[in-house]
């Protein structure tokens, strides 16, 4: 079938007309309805200014360190390529040199030297990461949790450029094959964008604790810094801490008593 | 005036066909790239930008350096560089094309690459490189199109244009100051973390650009009909000749600041780079092939009676050209990364895959480069004097 210009014209013309007033009849008639269904807030989700955590060194040995990293890698559907040049971790241990590069000395404890200290993502309250993502798919929110949106990351890796902390990995290749066991609950990511801790916050909207704090016995304490009445403040009242690099100005949110 | 690229020799055919030839062999790895993730390269977590970007890098330069032969010619009225203006800003214009490309080839999203538009992020200089690039190619093809054009139909370049030029001029520092501000504003990367760094970036620019415009000027004149004129490649060597110099110094700078700070930070990339690390040296021969060239270089330029012979220029402007590729395009961006942000030293190497890819990419830009100088030349051969009654074209 064959159509002339005129009667295609005419054609495209009504289909526009009638969409175009459909929709508008359907606004007047029944407002929000072509709005995003908005979600209200799960009545148990935990709600902060700023999420921080302590890591206790004197508490954590490394039996539990373990499982609290297993425990991470678990949900998240974290990939085990099982070598250095592909390999994706949220949650790690270091050395102190390591951690805390410049801060190690030689004479300095055997004890703390060969410590495992746990490392991840320290949700800088002036996080590099944001600053140079040009997509916005890194992001701060306002509890202070640094979040990325896999769907919006081109995988440029100007973020992992700019972490200070090596915080953030890639996915070098599709790393489904690589998940042990998924985890339906959470996303599992495609090749090609970057991923990093993001201090469990689909558990903080359901009111759990970041997965790791759970398996930590204590030694991973984990609250608002903004409220002076949480525990978290508490604890770093009555300890001395450190940061990781404070000295760049990231203002990291995970302190660490030795 | 494209038409003109549709006829030419056997040679220029078999250019043509042999640069296809190369940007077929890299598309094919490209696709294997798209298919199995950037993990074909030689990248990984902690050294996770490598030979694309530094490509990028180098090339970013290689366009701005259009500017050392555009500003003499149009703001000092310096009428030597009236034949080679063209040759300038057609080199400007495939360059960013592989600019573009090598960010291209480094996405893990490419499919995505619209998202940068989709949701404009001022604070990401990433952004604005996007920015500067795109006008940068534009102008450079406005320009010299219109410009050329003009030749070509024996009249002076319209006076609209003048404005288009300025900018241009204005326009091309900016795009590699930018680009240094990618490395120069990141916390922890000791290595770039330099305010000299957009100065050396200019200075390494306005050394390995001229030095390609003058091989290209050789080239050109030994196939072509076309005389891009002795005493305008005489001038472009003083410009290497300063530009490199300036480039060593604040290279040495650099080693300076850190060595005699003796701040780890500072001095453990330089240490990787020219003399390994923790028993890692992999780039180590290339630092000290590039250090070797550079030596070699300022040798012959910064002897008068040297640079004065045109074969030791040609010379020169190539060990220029690959020390700068080696130092920029692959030491720069591999010593950011290393030693990690937990002072661990985990080394990069290119793949074949990689490598041609690469190949591919350069490829294209040479094939854009060859349609523009066949063009331009074409042009300026049918064109016998100039305005200032110059002659074009070779005796005999």
């Amino acid at each position: 079938m064959s159509i002339s210009r005129r009667q295609f014209f005419k054609i495209a013309g009504a289909t526009a007309v009638i969409g175009l007033g459909g929709i508008s009849a359907i606004e007047i008639l029944q407002p929000g309805q072509f709005e995003a269904a908005q979600l209200s807030r799960n009545p148990k989700a935990l709600i902060g200014k700023r999420w921080g955590m302590v890591v206790d060194m004197k508490k954590f040995d490394e039996e539990t360190m373990k499982k609290s990293i297993n425990a991470c890698h678990r949900i998240h559907n974290v990939p085990d390529f099982g070598n250095p040049k592909d390999e994706i971790k949220w949650i790690w241990p270091e050395t102190f040199g390591h951690a805390f590069p410049g801060q190690e000395s030689k004479y300095m404890s055997e004890e703390i030297e060969h410590l495992p200290f746990l490392v991840l993502c320290n949700q800088c309250n002036n996080p590099p990461c944001v600053r140079v993502c040009p997509t916005k798919a890194t992001f701060k929110r306002a509890d202070g949790i640094v979040m990325m949106d896999m769907h919006r990351c081109i995988g440029c890796r100007f973020c992992m450029a700019a972490c200070p902390y090596g915080a953030r990995s890639f996915n070098w290749r599709d790393p489904r094959p690589f998940i042990k066991e998924e985890n339906k609950e959470y996303p599992t990511r495609m090749k090609g964008v970057v991923e990093k801790c993001t201090m469990c916050y689909e558990r903080l909207a359901v009111g759990l604790m970041p997965a790791c704090v759970e398996e930590s016995k204590g030694a991973l304490i984990f609250g608002d810094l903004d409220d002076p009445n949480s525990e978290i403040r508490k604890v770093l009242q009555a300890h001395y801490t450190i940061r990781r690099k404070s000295e760049l100005g990231t203002e990291p949110s995970v302190y660490y008593i030795i | 005036m494209l038409e003109v690229a549709l006829k030419g020799s056997r040679r220029y055919w078999g250019l043509v066909i042999f640069l296809l030839g190369i940007i077929g062999l890299g598309f094919i790895f490209y696709l294997k790239q798209f298919n199995y993730g950037l993990g074909i390269t030689g990248m990984s977590r902690d050294v996770s930008w490598g030979f694309y970007i530094g490509q990028f890098t180098f090339l970013v330069g290689v366009a701005a350096a259009a500017v050392m032969v555009v500003l003499p010619y149009y703001l000092h009225n310096y009428k030597k560089f009236a034949r080679i203006t063209v040759i300038a800003e057609f080199l400007a214009i495939p360059s960013v094309l592989m600019c573009m490309l090598f960010i291209f080839v480094d996405m893990g999203q490419p499919l995505r690459v619209l998202n940068v538009l989709l949701h404009p992020t001022p604070n990401s200089v990433m952004f604005f490189d996007m920015i500067v690039l795109s006008f940068y190619l534009m102008l450079n093809l406005l320009v010299g199109w219109t410009v050329l054009s003009a030749e070509r139909k024996g009249t002076p370049p319209p006076t609209w244009i003048k404005p288009f030029i300025y900018w241009a001029i204005a326009w091309a520092p900016s795009i590699h100051i930018v680009t240094a501000f990618l490395y120069a504003g990141l916390p922890g990367r000791h290595y770039w973390l330099s305010a000299i760094m957009a100065a050396r970036f200019l200075a390494s620019a306005f050394s390995a650009g001229p030095s390609l415009i003058i091989i290209l000027c050789f080239i050109v004149r030994r196939y072509t009909k076309f005389d891009p004129g002795k005493e305008a490649i005489q001038t472009l060597g003083k410009i290497v000749t300063y530009a490199m110099i300036m480039n060593v110094l604040f290279l040495l700078f650099e080693v300076f600041t850190a060595f005699y700070s003796k701040i780890p930070g500072h001095t453990l990339p330089f240490t990787y780079l020219y003399s390994g690390l923790e028993g890692h040296g992999k780039l180590v021969p290339i630092m000290a092939f590039s250090s070797i060239l550079a030596a070699v270089s300022l040798f012959l330029l910064i002897i008068p009676k040297i640079r004065r012979n045109e074969k030791a220029l040609g010379f020169a402007a190539v060990t220029v050209f690959i020390s700068l590729w080696l130092d920029k395009g692959f030491g720069l961006v591999v010593g950011g990364f290393v030693p990690n942000m937990f002072e661990r030293v985990f080394e990069y190497w290119p793949t074949t895959p990689e490598l041609l890819i690469t190949l591919g990419v350069w490829g294209i830009g040479f094939l854009v480069l060859t349609i523009l100088y066949k063009v331009a030349t074409t042009i300026k051969e049918e064109v016998i004097l100039d305005k200032y009654g110059e002659k074009q074209v070779k005796s005999g």
